[in-house]
């Protein structure tokens, strides 16, 4: 390469290393590329994938030239676990905790949500809202107990999430099952004041699930950000998670904080619980397996670099993939393309450091052929 | 001179965004004792680690004993009989003597076991050689740090180096135990080695060396001959201007205790004892210094007053109240500063800005944040660029620089600014100017004495004999977590405190 060439990728590379921001997008870019060109590899068409992306996300069906907001609705359905769940994965990593156990916070929300569903008063408004509170406050106690294990005992966050994950699976289950007329995968249905179906929404939607649990994740990542940023709790957390010695030396209880900490993860996570439950079902579900949102939303955080509004776009980024599954494999292109993209999105996300390393390489070599030569600045 | 042994010529090494060595050339005669002078980050380490195969230099020609030599690792460097006592020792502790030594060269018998009883017969003999009293079957963990020191000079001798190099070697060791390594040194150019001492200690380099080499800011400034160079001119090559080694300060008057310490026992972290029936009384517009190698129960006794570290037995009173048990931010609300011992560790959240490192300790109230919780950052960033410009901070972008990228010295100069900006009316410092330069260490010392002068009681813990001498009005040698004695500073006798700190009890009376 010349050496203008040379020095164009590397100012390019600065440019997209500079802030964690441009380093997602580009990851993301990556990740597309490489999906482009495994579908290339399989002998199908590339553009059909994107044509499938494209209908997820504004519902115009370029083969067909038709319109239906109702995929716009389901991208946005899809989005919402994966956007809390991202939250409550990154509310705890801006605390330096690894909370590994979002899926387990999210079926304790998920759960307690139906049987306030099933259980609670029947007043319209009050019921749906019940149950909202209700499992977010049960996903918050899910998480204030690991909290608590590491402040008092130092238990591993991890092992601990990792332990309660199945504990929660399967009380859910034997909870659930306890349900009169209940069966082996589902309970009686809900009555219609606990769902967070909204006729406005779906209206506009063409008649697709999306639901009041829009608001409540846009009130959350607002909540989030709030929080995060403008609080004296925000501060407290954010000094704790970059150097809890340094947080503690500043006087900062941090047995307090992480206790905090992972009860508002594991808020966000049992919301998420409560949207899915009672916005994506009209009945209570027997669990057969993880929904696995709580484990994507690792991933989402990921990309999202733990921020709210970063969290919102790589959620939302991560439910346009799974929505578009269907509609990819109607045009011939293996769904599996998009856990690969996703797949490698976090893979690149991880390699940042070897970006870092990267340029530090580019620079040192630079400065030895004497390009660039800068005296310290004398003040050590 | 017969020629030299190392001749490290035109050696340029750059990192990014520092230019280490720059054109660096470097001259041991053979069999000399040639002392490199400079502050820290003057180069020196980068020197003597491209010596000993560490790091490649971007240019230059390395040649020993007047040979062209390609050093690319320590491997190398040790075939050419180059060895290094570093500075952080690097020894199996639950290892004896001999097997650290032989560590990776390990003899074997005939039938393929290792051969220790021939290694140790070796180290014995080694070790009578050069005068350096070491039990070859000792146990590393049970023997003293100067002794670890030795079994690193051993370690080099055992691969028949003829060149070594001392990375800061009297950095861990009481002043008896310098005497110690200084003849120590003496016998080994008796014995036909040659001798790199780095250092920044003029005085041990006007007592051993022959010749000294003075880098500064990556430059090679000189090469002197030490018995026609007065300590002065070294000291004005070293920093590159006139330096008052003397700190100026008035006669102290002390006032009330502040900080009463009460047969004190912490235990560390393996829940050993590490302080035991300590009491100290700090006074206000004192400076009291607590004088000891490092390792023995300063950092547990920093803890302990700080509330970083839980006491097991005893009292301590501050300002006449029992803090014992309070948490870190009632201390720190009662008037308690802090400047710790790793700047990094504790004293900032590197990822911060500057502006919100400098609030560490009074976010949570007025005017950094109300009554509901909210922060109010307008205000941090003006109480930041106060700050900034009131203790002289250099960032390149005011109070919005994070502290990660700021130099070590203004790091350490935040630090100060918040914790004297408490106006606390007893001041912890501990470590003060490790690892900063002669400018910032002149700052720091003078800020401290400006406290003292304010009627503050200041508690100073240093590993540098030096500055607790000079910088105190009272001292405290420490060790094995015990106050050995405590002496006046003002006319206080250095070979009297160092045989405190080696825990040898102050003599009633002396000739």
């Amino acid at each position: 390469m010349s050496p203008s060439g040379t020095k164009a990728v590397s100012t390019i590379l600065d440019r997209v290393i500079a802030s964690e921001r441009t380093v997602s997008v580009f990851v993301v870019l990556l990740g597309f590329l490489c999906g482009t060109v495994l579908i290339l590899a399989v002998g199908r068409n590339p553009l059909h994938m994107y044509e499938a992306l494209i209908q997820t996300l504004t519902g115009f069906d370029l083969t067909r030239g038709t319109w239906n907001s109702r995929y716009i609705g389901e991208w946005l359905t899809a989005s919402l676990p994966l956007i809390l769940c991202g939250m409550s994965m990154g509310f705890a990593a801006r605390t330096g905790l690894f909370n590994i156990g979002a899926e387990g916070q999210y079926i304790v929300g998920l759960t307690v949500a139906q049987f306030v569903a099933l259980f609670g008063p029947r007043v319209p408004g009050l019921h749906w809202m019940l149950a909202v509170v209700a499992g977010g406050l049960a996903g918050a106690g899910w998480g204030g107990i690991v909290g608590w294990l590491k402040a008092r005992f130092a238990v591993s966050e991890v092992v601990a999430t990792i332990m309660l994950n199945y504990v929660a699976f399967f009380l859910s289950r034997y909870f659930t099952r306890l349900i009169p007329d209940a069966n082996t995968y589902r309970t009686p249905a809900f009555p219609e004041t606990a769902t967070l179906s909204n006729r406005l929404l779906e209206d506009l939607t063409n008649g697709s699930r999306l639901n009041t649990g829009l608001f409540v994740a846009l009130l959350a990542c607002l909540a989030y950000w709030f929080i995060i940023e403008r609080t004296r709790l925000g501060f407290s957390l954010r000094a704790t998670g970059l150097n809890k010695e340094a947080a503690r030396y500043g006087g900062i209880k941090v047995t307090k904080a992480i206790v905090v900490s992972m009860s508002i993860a594991g808020a966000f996570a049992g919301l998420a619980g409560v949207v899915v439950a009672l916005g994506s079902f009209s009945y209570g579900r027997v669990l057969g397996g993880y929904d696995n949102y709580g484990f994507n939303g690792i991933a989402v955080a990921l990309v999202g670099n733990s921020s709210a509004g970063g969290t919102l776009i790589s959620g939302l980024l991560f439910g346009m993939l799974a929505s578009a599954q269907p509609l990819m494999q109607s045009r011939q292109i293996p769904k599996e393309v998009t856990w690969i993209i996703s797949g490698l999105v976090v893979v690149f996300i991880s390699l940042r450091s070897g970006f870092r390393m990267l340029l530090e390489w580019r620079a040192k070599r630079a400065a030895a052929r004497g390009e660039r030569l800068v005296e310290g600045d004398g003040s050590e | 001179m017969a020629g030299y042994a190392i001749e490290m010529l035109d050696i340029t090494k750059v990192f990014p965004g520092v230019v280490a060595n720059d054109d660096v050339t470097l001259r041991v005669a053979e069999n000399e004792i040639h002392a490199i002078l400079g502050e820290n980050g003057a180069g020196k380490s980068t020197l003597m680690s491209i010596l000993f195969g560490l790091y490649s230099p971007d240019k230059g020609r390395i040649r020993i004993h007047g040979s062209d030599a390609a050093i690319k690792d320590p491997n190398d460097a040790t075939e050419l009989g180059i060895g290094m006592v570093h500075q952080h020792f690097k020894l199996v502790h639950n290892y004896s003597v001999t097997e650290n030594i032989i560590l990776g060269l390990e003899p074997r018998s005939r039938f393929g076991t290792v051969d220790l009883g021939g290694a140790e017969r070796r180290v014995a003999e080694l070790s009578r050689q050069y005068g350096l009293a070491v039990e070859p079957k000792a146990k590393i963990e049970s023997i003293t740090v100067g002794m670890q020191q030795r079994v690193e000079i051993l370690k080099i001798l055992y691969r028949n180096a003829d060149i070594l190099i001392f990375d800061e070697p009297t950095a861990v060791l009481t002043p008896q135990e310098v005497d110690e390594l200084i003849s120590i040194m003496r016998r080994l150019k008796a014995e036909g080695k040659t001798i790199i001492l780095i250092t920044h200690k003029l005085r041990e380099i006007k007592e051993v060396a022959e010749r000294c080499t003075v880098l500064r800011r990556g430059h090679c400034i000189g090469t002197v001959d030490v018995a026609t160079t007065s300590e002065d001119e070294l000291a004005r090559m070293m920093v590159g201007r006139e330096v008052k080694f003397r700190i100026e300060k008035h006669a102290p008057k002390p006032g009330p205790v502040i900080l009463q310490i009460e047969s004190l026992t912490v235990k560390n972290s393996k829940g050993y004892p590490a302080v035991q029936n300590l009491s100290l009384e700090v006074r206000s517009g004192e400076i009291v210094g607590v004088a000891g190698v490092d390792g023995n129960g300063q950092t547990e006794l920093i803890q302990a007053i700080t509330g970083l570290g839980d006491c097991e037995s005893g009292r301590i009173l501050f300002k006449g109240r029992d803090i014992t048990l309070a948490s870190i931010r009632e201390r720190i609300r009662m008037g308690m500063g802090h400047i710790p011992e790793d700047r990094h560790k504790h004293g900032l959240v590197l990822d911060f800005r500057l502006d919100e490192n400098l609030v560490l300790k009074t976010f949570d109230a007025p005017p950094f944040s109300d009554s509901l919780g909210m922060m109010d950052f307008a205000a941090i960033a003006s109480h930041g660029e106060r700050l900034i410009s009131q203790y002289d901070i250099r960032a390149g972008q005011g109070s919005a620089t994070t502290a990660r990228s700021m130099s070590g010295g203004n790091q350490q100069k935040a630090i100060i600014a918040r914790e004297i900006d408490l106006s606390p009316d007893l001041l912890v410092v501990a470590q003060p100017t490790r690892g900063l330069d002669v400018g910032a260490i002149e700052y720091i010392h003078k800020r401290i004495v400006d406290e003292r002068d304010k009627g503050r009681a200041v508690l100073l813990i240093s590993f540098e004999l030096d500055e607790v001498m000079d910088l105190c009005d009272r001292i405290a040698a420490i060790s094995k977590g015990e106050i050995v004695g405590i002496v006046d500073a003002e006319g206080a006798d250095e070979r009297a405190i160092g045989a405190m700190m080696a825990g040898i009890a102050k003599p009633e009376a002396r000739p």
